[in-house]
């Protein structure tokens, strides 16, 4: 199964292309880092499979053909935005209550129990919670939904070193646990290196190259994917040299 | 739940009944029980005040309204009396009150969609198995009738504390179909309430940010209340015209004319002209009580072989106006929040 198929997916944004003609296919199963410079097109591809959106041409299908932003896409994936978005005036615990009573399944056991491990006081406000406990909370939100694949557009781009470690901690252990597949995107490749198992990079508003990590490195010789993303960026030219 | 059990059942789950609307009744409340809370205690305050001086009103106003004749001095005096004393307060709860459904609609309504739209947090709720249509609708929806309610029980508190006022047994008041008081009664304010609520929806789902989607949603509000109120109710149904009438006071005067001895109408120029040929006699004595007023420019111009014409609503057309307005602003509404659901499902973030 496909988590994400898109078929010539463009998206049309005030006389610009932010997605043009984007073809790809993200098997289930992995933690998929979607990276490229800032205004690649890396918000508007997830927002199309999330279904903020809708594309101008082409069409992206989920979870096995599900159409992006259909009540039985939704139900499988959970999207974390930019900047974590959470209500700032409802209290951790009433954040948990109202992502159960959205959903048809939520697993407030386990959405505690993590918030109990990080230290967030139930009882507090989410505005009042750090930038890093923010996004704990709201990746404990998406994660208790139990999803089958976790959508996090720039999930680390406002955190401190130590709030980066934790966050991506909990995105592997549910990883290890639930098996859920993970889209994340970034432009800062080098602190998904050692998570990301599969690449995709993209680049004024198309794919430049997608694949699994390992396959891409052996097939053009670099030790690491940062590299490898470097090299593209530049130009192709350089890298099937 | 694994990754392999997802595998081998792909979209095994995608025909299950969807989230029940009673979840999200929990999230519309916890979301907005302040903002409740703030309409109830606006129309509270609004409620016990006019319980407080409506009760020393009605007080004050039994003796009049038993007095006999009506013609008779001593009671239109004291009807003048009630008047000095009462009449400000009444017509300044009159006139705020016209403001409160516009209040409601843009403090209220107009920031559900458009601080979602503001602060982002739209990408969480739109993204959630509920879905954003339902979402949408099971926000507005359950709002938009509450406050709908709460201002038609507030609009009948409001015709008992005004029943002095819209006593048709008196000539000197205010006939019921009059724009500042229309609609704060029957069916009228509830529905105001009701169009006030939808323009707020839409207008946060457009302008998509707070302030402005308040400001919008007053301007449009205004716009449309003057336009119903100035131009279009006169119209609801085709005015009586009378010749040389002796109108009741309930009657809602829409315009009067004057035609001259050919039948054509006459210019008010001509009319005031014509005036200053008029000189009233001084009012004589007709009964131990009671003046006859000898002021009647009506009766000396159609004496003069003028003719007088008036258009008008009567005032038993109260109910039916009601009915008009009340049916096609709850038609407004509901399509103002449709169209609003369909902006939410339709809309490209």
């Amino acid at each position: 199964m496909n988590v994400i198929e898109a078929e010539s997916l463009s998206k049309h944004y005030r006389g610009t292309w932010a997605l043009r003609e984007c073809t790809l296919a993200i098997p289930a199963g992995h933690v998929a880092a979607l990276v490229g410079p800032n205004g690649a097109g890396k918000t508007t591809l997830l927002n199309l499979a999330v279904g903020l959106a809708a594309p101008s041409a082409g069409a992206v299908t989920v979870l096995g053909g599900r159409p992006a932003g259909s009540r039985a896409a939704l139900d499988g994936i959970a999207f974390v935005a930019q900047d974590t978005p959470v209500y700032k005036n409802l209290s951790a615990k009433d954040l948990l209550h109202l992502t159960r009573n959205l959903n048809r399944h939520f697993d407030m056991g386990y959405a505690r129990a993590r918030l109990d491990e990080l230290g967030i006081p139930l009882k507090r406000k989410a505005g009042k919670l750090s930038g890093g406990q923010q996004a704990q909370l709201a990746l404990t939100m998406a994660l208790g939904r139990r999803p089958r694949l976790l959508v996090l557009d720039e999930p680390l781009a406002n955190l401190d070193p130590v709030a980066r470690h934790d966050f991506m901690a909990t995105v592997m252990t549910a990883v290890a646990a639930d098996g859920v597949s993970v889209l994340l995107s970034s432009h800062v490749l080098a602190e998904l290196e050692r998570v990301a198992d599969y690449l995709i990079l993209l680049s004024r508003g198309q794919v430049q190259m997608a694949g699994q990590a390992g396959d891409l490195l052996a097939s053009h010789r670099m030790v690491g994917l940062e590299e490898l993303a470097l090299a593209y960026l530049r130009g192709p030219s350089e890298v099937t040299r | 739940m694994t990754a392999l059990t997802m595998s081998a059942r792909p979209g095994h789950d995608t025909d299950l009944r969807p989230v029940p609307w009673r979840r999200m009744a929990w999230v519309t409340w916890r979301q907005h029980r302040f903002a409740l809370a703030g309409v109830a205690g606006l129309l509270g305050a609004l409620a016990a005040y006019l319980l407080f001086t409506g009760l020393r009103m009605h007080h004050a106003y039994a003796p009049l309204a038993a007095c006999h004749p009506v013609e008779a001095l001593a009671c239109s005096n004291s009807i003048i009396d009630f008047d000095t004393v009462y009449w400000s307060t009444a017509e300044a709860v009159a006139v705020f009150l016209q403001v409160v459904p516009a209040l409601i609609g843009a403090f209220v309504v107009a920031p559900i969609l458009a601080r979602e739209l503001e602060t982002g947090t739209f990408r969480y709720a739109w993204t959630q198995g509920l879905g954003r249509a339902r979402w949408t609708l099971a926000k507005l929806a359950p709002l938009t009738v509450i406050l709908a309610a709460a201002a038609g029980a507030f609009s009948v508190l409001f015709s008992w504390y005004f029943a002095p006022f819209a006593d048709q047994g008196m000539e000197t008041r205010l006939p019921p179909l009059a724009p500042l008081v229309f609609d704060l009664h029957g069916v009228a304010f509830a529905a105001w309430t009701l169009a006030a609520c939808s323009i707020g929806a839409l207008a946060g789902m457009l302008i998509r940010r707070v302030v402005p989607a308040i400001a919008a949603t007053m301007a449009a509000w205004a716009g449309l209340a003057l336009a119903v109120g100035l131009f279009l109710r006169q119209h609801y149904l085709a005015p009586l015209i009378a010749h040389n009438p002796n109108l009741p006071g309930s009657a809602w005067i829409i315009s009067s004319w004057y035609t001259g001895r050919n039948g054509k109408p006459l210019s008010q120029a001509a009319v005031s002209q014509f005036l200053q040929g008029y000189h009233p006699a001084a009012p004589t004595q007709v009964g131990p009580n009671t003046l006859q007023t000898n002021l009647d420019p009506v009766g000396y111009i159609t004496q003069h072989g003028y003719q007088y014409w008036v258009s008008y609503q009567p005032a038993s057309r109260f109910w039916p106006f009601q009915w008009i307005e009340g049916g096609y602003l709850l038609g407004l509404s509901v399509v103002l929040i449709a169209a609003t659901i369909w902006l939410v499902h339709r809309r490209a973030a």
